[in-house]
């Protein structure tokens, strides 16, 4: 019976953002993990000192982008994993509190929640089997000098372990401890509809003359911080991944820059996408009686949107800077003993470019919400 | 005036199909408290959606003052609703993380009232305006509602079962604050309810059934929300 009352493997499916990010990661952290282990292979056969030096070059390459890009995302995953049981725990408090006041204890209902650990294994598995197809061409453009000696694709089921097995594990484990964690809390404050304590409201401050909208705008933005989080994430993976693939056209090759702008793009429009649906689906009844008042959808989506603009604008600038201070330093310091790299610089034109398509999609993302926050039922949400 | 004509709803589809409202008309004068009176399943919240403009009838008319609002855009029934509607549900939907004083400013922004404090003071909650919904009890997050509703100076006010969730003294409060304000501010009562004893405080009653109207008749003397039984 608890099974079929909490979470399932359709709950798990709603968790694609989570895939998503579990795929790019792993997808180009195998690649470059696989490459550093096959030339590590052949490192006995390297003769010269230039060719040494690249080989260098190439393995600290492997291990910044596994470090920095493996990591990075995977604390974003463990955030929206986190993110999504709270809002599954909270959205559906009646059924648990119900379960509760049966008798079944916390762990019992927790252990359901290891099926989130599914989208890890999915978005892994995804991502593992992807970078296969892409190596061949990825080895090929790694050595296309020919400075290192022939060397070729291998399996290592320690990758396999590392980056599949091992986080869908460790990820079912967080899913349940975290469940935990958020299930303690007594039954009645479960069953209770609006059960909110007074200190955990937002307490706002009083602005003086400002406009309902404009109060509404604040309100959303403080009572979802994790939600700022992610459309921060989205604008600076848009706004990092598509400047580095522009400005790395003489660093790299072109393969590099597309993978890395289409995981830049898929990664922004995921999570863009997910936050926003989260913020519309949240305030479902807020926007149902807006638009009961007479509140068009435009307005409805200023006052529950608006306010991440500007938090969109911040992401986009730490994702230039970031950006710019990674290839500064893969430039400055992993390749500077390696002669003919070019020389990097700032691109302006390149990041107003990439600004003004960020803000088109962005608006076009807002606009579509808009026309959905018209079309909302009244009938359904008062039916709920 | 509203002048409802002949309106025919329907909800499903195919086999599911069927038929919610059946050809209702009816009429009721500016300034009235009318009272639609029907058992659960009836009709009645379905009439009442449709003739305050948050649904489309599938056929018929309703006049508002001369303007069929039945043929209106999504886009110009947003502006109907805006300039002439307040509802009060049964479950209140205030908005949890505003306080009061916001809450009420969502109506009377749609309206540029500035003194819309004055409504809280008239519900009696001008002490409780920096708290938020959860930290009141039911009947005075009704008192909200109402506050929110007659912040926006509404021609006319739509009630679904306003007093559904609430004690009988609690609703009897509600109710009597409800039709103070009417004698206040003269807007149209449009209640739907399916307690007899709350129609006897309306001046018209329509009891529906089945999405037929049984019944139209005018109380003579009405009373008072202490007056009824309940």
């Amino acid at each position: 019976m608890v099974k079929n009352m909490v979470v399932g493997m359709k709950d798990a499916a709603k968790l694609t953002g989570i895939s998503i990010i579990a795929c790019c990661a792993v997808l180009v952290c195998t690649m470059f993990l696989n490459f550093y282990f096959d030339i590590l292979q052949v490192e006995h056969l390297i003769l010269s000192e230039y060719a040494m030096l690249f080989y260098q070059g190439q393995t600290a390459t492997a291990k910044v982008v596994c470090f920095v890009s493996g990591g990075c995302l995977m604390i974003t995953s463990v955030i929206m994993m986190f993110f999504y049981i709270k809002y599954y725990i909270d959205t559906h408090k009646k059924e648990l509190g119900i379960l509760k006041a049966l008798g079944y204890s916390n762990i019992k209902i927790a252990k359901n929640f290891w099926v989130f650990g599914i989208s890890i294994l999915i978005g892994s598995a995804t991502g593992f089997s992807g970078s296969f197809i892409l190596m061949p061409k990825f080895y090929e453009l790694q050595n296309k000098d020919h400075l290192l000696p022939q060397f070729s694709i291998h399996f290592h089921p320690t990758i396999f372990l590392y980056f599949v097995v091992l986080p869908t594990i460790a990820f079912s484990i967080l899913a349940i401890f975290y469940a935990l964690f958020k299930l303690n809390k007594p039954v009645l404050m479960l069953l209770k509809e609006h059960a909110q304590t007074s200190s955990k409201i937002q307490k706002q401050k009083n602005y003086k003359n400002s406009l309902f909208i404009d109060d509404l705008k604040k309100s959303t933005l403080k009572s979802g911080k994790i939600l700022v989080f992610f459309i921060v994430f989205a604008s600076f993976c848009f706004s990092s991944m598509t400047q580095m693939s522009a400005s790395m056209k003489d660093l790299s090759s072109k393969m590099m820059g597309a993978m890395i702008l289409m995981i830049g793009i898929i990664l922004a429009c995921t999570t863009l996408f997910l936050a926003i649906t989260t913020v519309v689906r949240s305030n479902a009844k807020t926007i149902t009686m807006m638009r009961t008042f007479g509140y068009s959808g435009k307005e409805c989506c200023r006052a529950l949107l608006g306010g991440y603009r500007p938090v969109s604008y911040i992401g986009f600038a730490l994702g230039t800077v970031y950006q710019y201070v990674l290839l500064r330093m893969m430039v400055d310091i992993v390749f500077k003993d390696i002669g003919n790299i070019p020389v990097y610089k700032f691109d302006i034109p390149i990041m107003l470019l990439s600004f003004a398509a960020f803000v088109m999609i962005y608006e076009i993302v807002m606009y579509i919400y808009s026309q959905k926050m018209q079309k909302l039922s009244v009938k359904e949400i008062m039916l709920e | 005036m509203i002048d409802v004509r002949k309106i025919t709803k329907f909800y499903g589809n195919g086999k599911n199909r069927f038929q919610v409202l059946k050809e209702i008309s009816f009429e009721i004068q500016n300034g009235d408290f009318a009272v639609i009176l029907g058992a659960s399943g009836s009709g009645k919240s379905t009439l009442l959606n449709v003739v305050s403009g948050l649904e489309y009838p599938d056929s018929g008319e309703i006049i508002y003052d001369g303007k069929n609002i039945a043929n209106l855009s999504e886009h110009s029934l947003t502006e109907f609703r805006k300039e002439n509607v307040g509802f009060i549900f049964q479950q209140y939907y205030l908005l949890p993380n505003m306080n009061i004083d916001k809450n009420v400013k969502m109506g009377a922004d749609l309206a540029g009232n500035k003194d819309y404090k004055a409504i809280i003071e008239a519900v009696g909650l001008g002490e409780k305006m920096k708290q938020y919904p959860s930290e009141l009890s039911g009947g005075e997050q009704q008192r909200v509602a109402v506050a929110r509703a007659l912040a926006k100076k509404p021609k006319v006010l739509f009630l679904d079962e306003p007093t559904g969730a609430l004690d009988e003294q609690t609703g009897r409060q509600v109710l009597d604050y409800i039709c103070k304000l009417q004698k206040k501010y003269h807007f149209t009562i449009i209640m739907v309810t399916h307690n007899q004893n709350i129609a006897e405080m309306a001046n018209t009653v329509i009891k529906i059934n089945s999405g037929k109207i049984l019944e139209r008749y005018t109380n003579t003397m009405q009373k008072t929300a202490y007056e009824i039984g309940w």
